[in-house]
């Protein structure tokens, strides 16, 4: 036999193990199998590797990826969840293959089509010679929402609009891939992308390197040169900023994630502000001119003086900046307008105009109802088509024909021919198929491919993989986030071993050191603040809790009854009834059902809120304590009978926070923000301890020991003690360990003396202590608790300890007003912008 | 007719307000019918920052930012102006009107395809049949645009009461259809909303008017105020200017400030301060011809 009559079949193993049990949908092209059922020749290396891994491990691997999102703390918020806002990040465990020689050729249609709509946009914001020459009908201008007016005429740097442009592709039933949307205006989903690829490379590292994936980092190391060269000045080391608009937008986690991996500070509006038409961000050392702006705000919410007046996310006298050439935003501000539907039909005649090219990569036929031919077509064909809005900001989910019944249609149709030109009616492209994961099946999931590329040297560098989006079913044809799909890593394979690049390497420009961080925003001031302090009262609710309930559970009865009533007050804030049987119940009630204010529930969701918002700035580890802190909390929270296993959980939660506290701390660099969290941190731990040493002894009793150990072990200075004094066990001694000893890291004194020593090095105008409040809280309240004759202070009249109690009072008046003081002096640039107009004009003659 | 206008904005803060962003349209553009001899734009206190430039529709913009603490702005622009009396264009008063939406809807001629953005929705007016219904009568076919333009023009003039606490800035036209009361900006979207929902092409004009004291007694100062109308476009002629608040064409008693879609974009005075919880305002605007 001749080869050429022996054209190989698959080797039957191949069908067997992982792609045994898949079937593939009749008559749709299949990305992993043939026509004939084959598996394709760039999936065999994938197959056969996976099936030596073989079933159980594999599953153990996707246990364990599934993990990593989930701790690493992954999600997507999803708009009017009644779960909460974070919804953990949906990722199937096979990557979409496309081999490098299939995928170059989208890769060079993508880079044609950036430069056009980049043409484009100069052209719409400049001589709209398109429209002069009858290319482009003048609504898709004049009546689009996303044309703004006031950024006509900006000149981007070299003339560049799109610097991170996004397609969202479909690959039909017949092979092709064609695109649907485009995404000109701030892209989401590229951090999505490289979690996803860390996440799966992790989990099949070996996988990973024997099928050549492409990797993403040059990418990223593209679209950073980017952004630096877009720099006016400063070019050796300008200060790029993220601007998200904060922390309730459906892809923040992106944005925090994306900001730590570039290196960038993320921003929100009220961070930055316009001065002498510069951008500065706010920092606790005053103000620092930002070079360039990578924007994750819509164009039209960037500048309330001339975009959209009643925006509290972007930055009033922004375009002013943009026009003088101080700063660049990436994307250039109006360049969401070609986000329009609308243009999608006219993009073939507008790459024969600008390029002299025909446009390689068709879009997904659409017929705009503006056109007297194409409304005729969209009326006669709506049940096949998708109807959408054809001009963005006009707003309004896709509706599918063949889903509306004939009453609906008829309604639909007279909507479409009230206002033909806000309506385009779209082909329905089915997706072709590609296998997934499901439970331990195999299944077959339609799918939708988001390209990346980045504005280089002129032209345009597409990421080699995307972010692949897959329907939530199989019998499901629309892809959608927000009902219930997943995403694939999308791997591009070469044909020989590829290099490892990472973003860590050294650029080619050693960079300045710097050890500064004097570049910390206010509100990241404010905020590490208020997470010291949050994470420091959980800890103290927690070691409170468990020193309460120790001793109310004894099963040798209650001994020190006086020990338990005031813990309870102290934990509680009233007394409770002791004699109950409920009282156990109700302390753990208190402590763990969810929405009870002042309950650890409550404490650590705040702590997740602070932390979510200041995911940048905390290590990973850190961040993964806390994630299973709450996923703790939340699963006990939502116990029958919380009373068993309580004390194991507070165990547990002491060892926790202690960890989170130590690695939070350990892992960031002794800067501003440090000092912050530090400050927090601290302040709460002081004013925690004076309320318990007031609740538990002020009032003397007849019998102190019983109060005086629970406090040393709430405390954490039970070895101490007895280190220094042996067994016996005295109020003086208790009081002075506690409250004044300056070695003792658990007492007041040594928070107060560590909160007095961060303020001495905070950047502000006059170093002189009387005229800055908050030292002089600090350095009364020091000097006062070295002066305490304790001896005397704890010495009882009447059955109270006046004069401890007044120390404690004072104590805990000074700290707030240091904390009152912070918030005055570092974190009240929050006013937010007002507008105002004019009187309107009213004349009569 | 040459003027001198002064027009004096008056800004009081509530709180000590540390940085303001502000932008102005008070410097009158250079037309066909208006040469503008002087404008000086004085500020209180000083900007640290001060750009002028054009804006997208052409018109005099002056950016500018206060940076230091103030609990009040004060803008007075001085111009000396000088207009020409309006003549009809030859032939103008020809065709049928109902010609003429198509023609603007197609036409790539740059007069016309510039003119052709006036005829979309903008921020304060957008489209509805409920105002082509209200204009209908005064559009019968045959007639030309010239006539029904003006029928329009008096309609509004005849029907609507000028009432400054019938409506603020933020009324709808709809609103003020169907309650007939309103003020000059009032009226002129209005007539915009009407021409637009008809397919014509129609903008917003910005500017002043010379007011005449009741006979026998003296001008006072500060009693004019800013005014606003409405400007419609024909094709093969150009733009010609309707009054719907006086039922008028305008001509050398009105001075032009700038045109754009609606109050929105030509505002005279907007800006952006950072704190300051309440703030008052006090507009005063004087138009002094030497002849009078």
């Amino acid at each position: 036999m001749t080869p050429e009559t022996s054209a190989p079949t698959l080797p039957a193993p191949l069908r067997r193990g992982f792609a045994g049990g898949y079937t593939a949908q009749p008559s749709t092209f299949d990305e992993m199998l043939d026509a004939d059922g084959s598996l394709r020749p760039h999936w065999r290396m994938f197959v056969s590797m996976l099936d030596d891994l073989g079933h159980d491990e594999l599953m153990r691997r996707w246990e364990q990826g599934r993990r990593l999102i989930h701790e690493n703390g992954i999600t997507h918020n999803v708009y009017g969840d009644p779960k909460g806002i974070d919804r953990p990040w949906s990722l199937d465990f096979i990557p979409l293959l496309l081999p490098v020689d299939q995928w170059s050729r989208i890769d060079a249609a993508l880079i044609q089509r950036a430069r056009l709509l980049d043409l484009l946009l100069a052209d719409l914001y400049g001589p709209a010679r398109c429209l002069a020459a009858g290319l482009l009908p003048r609504e898709l201008l004049y009546a689009n929402p996303g044309f703004l007016r006031p950024c006509h005429g900006l000149a981007p740097p070299r003339g560049h609009w799109l610097h991170l442009y996004a397609a969202d592709m479909v690959r039909s039933t017949d092979g092709q891939f064609q695109v649907l949307s485009d995404r000109t205006q701030a892209p989401s989903g590229a951090g999505y992308t490289l979690e996803n690829r860390i996440v799966l490379s992790r989990a099949l590292p070996t996988l990973f390197r024997q099928c050549h994936v492409e990797r993403l980092a040059p990418f990223f190391v593209a679209l950073r040169q980017t952004l630096i060269e877009l720099a006016p000045a400063n070019r050796e080391n300008p200060r790029v900023v993220l601007l998200t608009p904060g922390p309730y937008n459906e892809t923040y986690f992106e944005h925090a994630y994306l900001a730590r991996y570039l290196g960038y500070t993320l921003v929100q509006g009220n961070d930055l502000t316009v001065r002498d038409a510069r951008v500065f961000l706010k920092t606790l050392s005053g103000l620092q001119r930002v070079d360039v702006i990578l924007r994750r705000v819509d164009d039209n919410y960037c500048d309330s003086l001339e975009l959209y007046a009643h925006s509290h996310l972007g930055v009033p006298g922004l375009l002013e900046a943009i026009r003088e050439g101080n700063v660049s935003v990436a994307n250039a501000l109006g360049s969401g307008l070609l986000q329009a539907p609308a243009f999608l039909p006219f993009l073939p005649g507008l790459c024969r105009f600008f390029l002299n090219e025909d446009l390689d990569l068709p879009s997904v036929q659409t017929w705009w109802c503006g056109q007297p031919q194409a409304l005729q077509y969209v009326l006669d064909n709506l049940r096949h088509l998708v109807v959408k809005p054809a001009l963005p900001a006009i707003g309004g989910e896709p509706i599918f024909g063949r889903e509306l019944s004939t009453v609906d249609l008829e309604t639909l149709a007279a909507r479409i021919r009230a206002r033909p030109i806000e309506f385009v009616g779209q082909e329905h492209v089915v997706s072709c198929t590609a296998p997934a994961l499901q439970n331990d099946q195999v299944q077959s999931r339609r799918f939708v491919v988001r390209s990346y590329l980045a504005a280089t040297n002129g032209s345009y560098t597409v990421m080699p993989g995307g972010l692949t989006r897959i329907t939530g079913s199989t019998d499901s044809l629309v892809v959608s986030l927000q009902k219930g799909g997943g995403s694939k890593d999308t791997w591009i394979l070469a044909d020989r071993p590829v290099n490892d690049v990472t973003l860590l390497a050294p650029t080619s420009q050693p960079i300045e050191l710097t050890r500064g961080g004097g570049d910390l925003p206010s509100r990241v001031a404010d905020d590490l603040y208020w997470l010291g302090r949050y994470v420091q009262r959980a800890e103290s609710t927690v070691r409170l809790a468990r020193s309460t309930l120790t001793r109310l559970m004894d099963p040798g009865g209650i001994q020190n009854r006086a020990a338990v009533e005031r813990l309870i007050v102290a934990l509680l804030g009233k007394p409770g009834l002791l004699l109950s049987e409920w009282i156990e119940q109700e302390l753990i009630d208190a402590l763990f059902a969810p929405h009870r204010a002042g309950g650890l529930t409550s404490i650590v969701s705040h702590v997740h809120a602070l932390a979510s918002v200041l995911r940048d700035r905390i290590s990973g580890d850190a961040w993964r304590i806390l994630q299973t802190i709450q996923r703790d909390i939340t699963l006990f929270g939502d116990n029958s009978d919380r009373s068993i296993g309580v004390l194991e959980m507070l165990d547990k939660l002491v060892l926790s926070f202690a960890a989170f506290i130590g690695l939070a701390m350990d892992s960031m660099t002794r800067s501003q923000s440090w000092r912050f969290l530090d400050m927090g941190h601290r302040i709460e731990r002081a004013l925690a301890l004076s309320r318990l040493i007031q609740a538990m002894l002020v009032g003397s009793a007849t019998e102190d020991s019983p109060l005086l150990e629970a406090v040393l072990e709430i405390a954490d200075s039970s070895l101490t003690y007895r280190r220094r004094y042996m067994a016996h066990l005295e109020v003086a001694a208790v009081v002075d360990l506690l409250v004044a000893d300056e070695t003792n890291p658990r007492a007041v004194a040594f928070q107060v003396n560590a909160i007095d020593e961060h303020l001495a090095s905070l950047p502000r105008e006059s170093s002189h202590p009387q005229r800055n409040p908050d030292r002089q809280s600090a350095l009364q309240l020091r000097t006062k608790l070295k002066l305490a004759d304790l001896r005397a202070a704890c010495a009882s009249v009447d059955g109270r300890r006046t004069r401890l109690d007044d120390l404690l009072t004072e104590s805990i008046d000074e700290l707030a007003k240091i904390s009152e003081s912070l918030s005055h002096l570092y974190f009240s640039h929050a006013s937010a912008s007002r507008k105002f107009i004019t009187a309107r004009p009213e004349l009569k003659s | 007719m040459k003027y001198t206008v002064i027009h004096i904005t008056k800004y009081v803060y509530g709180d000590v307000v540390p940085l303001g962003h502000n932008l102005v349209h008070l410097r009158p553009r250079e037309t066909e019918r208006q040469t503008s001899h002087s404008n000086q734009i004085d500020i209180a206190p000083l900007p640290a920052a001060r750009r002028d430039r054009i804006d997208f529709f052409g018109n005099h913009v002056t950016w500018f930012s206060i940076q230091e603490p103030h609990n009040g702005l004060n803008v007075k622009s001085r111009s000396e102006v000088e207009v020409w009396p309006f003549t009809l264009p030859d032939g103008v008063g020809n065709g049928v009107w109902e010609l003429i939406p198509e023609i603007i809807a197609n036409s790539l001629d740059p007069a016309t395809l510039d003119a052709g953005q006036y005829t979309f929705d903008s921020p304060y007016i957008a489209r509805d049949t409920k105002l082509a219904d209200y204009a209908r009568s005064d559009f019968p076919p045959g007639r030309s645009l010239l006539d029904c333009v003006m029928a329009l023009t008096l309609r509004i003039h005849r029907e609507f009461i000028f009432d400054k606490t019938a409506t603020t800035i933020g009324t709808p036209i709809l609103e003020i259809l169907q309650n007939r009361r309103g003020v000059c900006q009032d009226f002129a979207h209005l007539q915009i909303g009407c021409l637009r929902s008809l397919g014509l092409a129609a903008r917003y004009v910005s500017g002043y008017l010379v007011t005449r004291p009741p006979q026998g007694q003296p001008k006072l100062a500060g009693v004019d105020a800013s005014h606003a109308w409405v400007s419609v476009f024909f094709p093969n002629h150009g733009w010609i200017d309707f009054d719907p608040t006086n039922g008028l064409i305008p001509s050398d008693e009105h001075i032009t400030l700038g045109w754009a879609r609606d109050y929105e974009d030509i505002g005279p005075v907007k800006g952006v301060i950072v704190g300051g919880h309440r703030h008052s305002v006090r507009v005063s605007v004087d138009v002094q011809s030497p002849v009078a």
